[in-house]
């Protein structure tokens, strides 16, 4: 690990002001914010990441779950994933974030892991996490060793020429969902940026994985106010039962009325280069009835510009079958 | 497939080490400390309190398990300088042989280990989760503990004995 300054910042000024020197807030960063540093301490053991200083934001009272005046949620960049996925409200009016963040990761990780962390979740691509291997998100224009390598785990969804890596977040399924707005203070000020802008498609800058830019401090997430009457769910499917990452899951909002779907949010995890949210299986969903046909041609529509890789073509039917499987059981079943 | 990690290494001067008091199992301890030292290795290098131990040191396979005010943590993934204030409790806070925490004393029973080497991160997590909202059901048990890796296979037994411990727990209320 190359030596790093360790500061602690006292209030976010402090920390705008520090960390806008930075030549990049993307890969590379020469300064970072560390708060849980479940995914930072990590890459920075495997050099991958190799900032010379990092600001801990652990002090700057990030960590408050609030009632939001509309009637929706605030959740503070540092509030702890376990903290989140156990709040009676997030349990009540937000099953799905709940049970996205509880799918993830293990008690421990979820003990130190905050929201703005789990939104700047690094891939699990083994390319991406070994240096001495080609990778454009960590070294632009060295190439991508999964394109023909070990991809049976990557993404199918949003990929280019240059990148394949899947987003690992679980969290950032159900806020895709959910339509979460993320806050952000940086040196020009404060700006609120909407869940589905917030990560960038890999294109041919991979090392781009997000808007922000240097200085920019996530300071809290808000969600609207839960759409009446909805029931939601996350499932995820794995190769274990437990602590492991998503082959395809799926994050599904949906109101219905009359045996009808009147509202649907849909986003899938484990498939896509960001956390995929699927408009167009919605528009298949929207005032149609709730069966399995109408499932199967929504999942067929979340699935229509899948490409798949040479050992991962089998998480297209998965991931259809996952979006299938999440829509029966969360419009057959009572939701609690 | 790991990374070089040697090659680019950097070399510590004293002034990279940085001042930091650090409370374990009650104690504190005044260090001067490299800023990479994971909490991991400060126990174990600098304050000699090896009992938790090094597996993964990614947060994958729990060995490294403690507890940082009241809640289980992946201490190799914990930066020790960034630690100050708070409460850390190791396997060596939790009993004694002569006087064991009732879920030692549960591993011993039902043979919940065998080379004894994940067995204080597994302790640690069990401990933690007697207080967390964890159902009633075995497979409850087995998702809470999943941050655990057993390579011996030893999790029925310690399944077995943290169910012993709650049972224990529920009848004396």
């Amino acid at each position: 690990m190359k030596i790093f300054n360790l500061t602690r910042a006292n209030d976010p000024a402090q920390a705008i002001a520090a960390s806008a020197k930075a030549r990049t807030a993307q890969q590379g960063a020469d300064i970072r914010f560390i708060a849980g540093g479940t995914t930072l301490i990590d890459l920075m053991k495997l050099n991958v990441e190799r900032p010379a200083m990092l600001i801990d934001i652990n002090s700057l009272s990030l960590d408050k779950i609030e009632a939001a005046p509309d009637g929706g949620l605030t959740i503070g960049a540092g509030v702890r994933n376990t903290d989140l996925a156990h709040h009676s409200v997030v349990r009540q009016n937000y099953r799905v974030l709940s049970e996205a963040i509880l799918s993830g990761a293990s008690v421990q990780l979820r003990n130190m892991a905050t929201t703005a962390g789990n939104l700047l979740q690094r891939t699990r691509c083994m390319y991406f996490r070994a240096t001495d291997m080609p990778c454009n998100k960590r070294e632009p224009g060295s190439g991508c060793a999964a394109i023909n390598g070990a991809n049976r785990s990557l993404a199918v969804l949003g990929t280019s020429e240059h990148c394949i890596a899947t987003n690992p977040s679980d969290m950032c399924v159900a806020m895709a969902a959910l339509e979460a707005v993320i806050h952000v203070r940086g040196s020009k000020g404060e700006r609120a940026i909407p869940f589905a802008d917030f990560h960038l498609l890999p294109g041919d800058t991979p090392q781009r994985e997000t808007v922000l830019e240097p200085g920019d401090l996530i300071t809290h997430v808000t969600l609207p106010p839960p759409a009446p009457g909805n029931r939601s769910l996350y499932l995820k499917l794995r190769d274990r039962a437990s602590y492991e990452f998503a082959l395809a899951s799926a994050a599904v909002v949906i109101t219905k009325a009359d045996g009808k779907i009147t509202r649907a949010r849909i986003a899938l995890g484990g498939v896509g280069t960001k956390p995929w949210r699927s408009m167009e299986a919605e528009a298949e969903l929207i005032n149609h009835a709730a069966t399995e046909p109408v499932f199967r041609k929504a999942a067929d529509a979340a699935l229509r510009d899948a490409r798949p890789q040479s050992q991962n073509g089998f998480k297209i039917e998965l991931a259809k079958r996952c979006l299938v499987h999440a829509l029966k059981l969360v419009t057959q079943a009572p939701n609690d | 497939m790991t990374a070089s990690a040697a090659s680019s290494s950097s070399k510590v001067t004293d002034s990279d080490a940085a001042p930091v008091t650090l409370k374990v199992n009650g104690k504190h301890y005044d260090l001067r400390i490299d800023p990479r030292t994971t909490l991991l290795d400060c126990l174990r290098e600098h304050l000699h309190l090896t009992g938790s131990k090094k597996g993964c040191d990614h947060g994958q396979c729990g060995a490294c398990t403690v507890h940082v005010n009241g809640r289980r943590v992946n201490s190799c993934l914990c930066l020790a300088a960034m630690q100050e204030g708070a409460e850390i409790t190791t396997i060596e806070g939790i009993g004694q042989p002569e006087n064991l925490h009732a879920v030692q004393a549960a591993f011993v029973a039902h043979d919940a280990y065998q080379c004894g080497y994940c067995t204080p991160g597994q302790i640690m997590s069990a401990v933690a989760l007697l207080k967390e909202p964890c159902g009633p059901d075995d497979e409850e048990v087995k998702e809470f503990m999943s941050g655990n890796i057993c390579r011996c296979g030893a999790y029925p037994n310690i399944v077995a004995a943290i169910q012993a411990v709650r049972q224990k727990d529920k009848r004396e209320g």
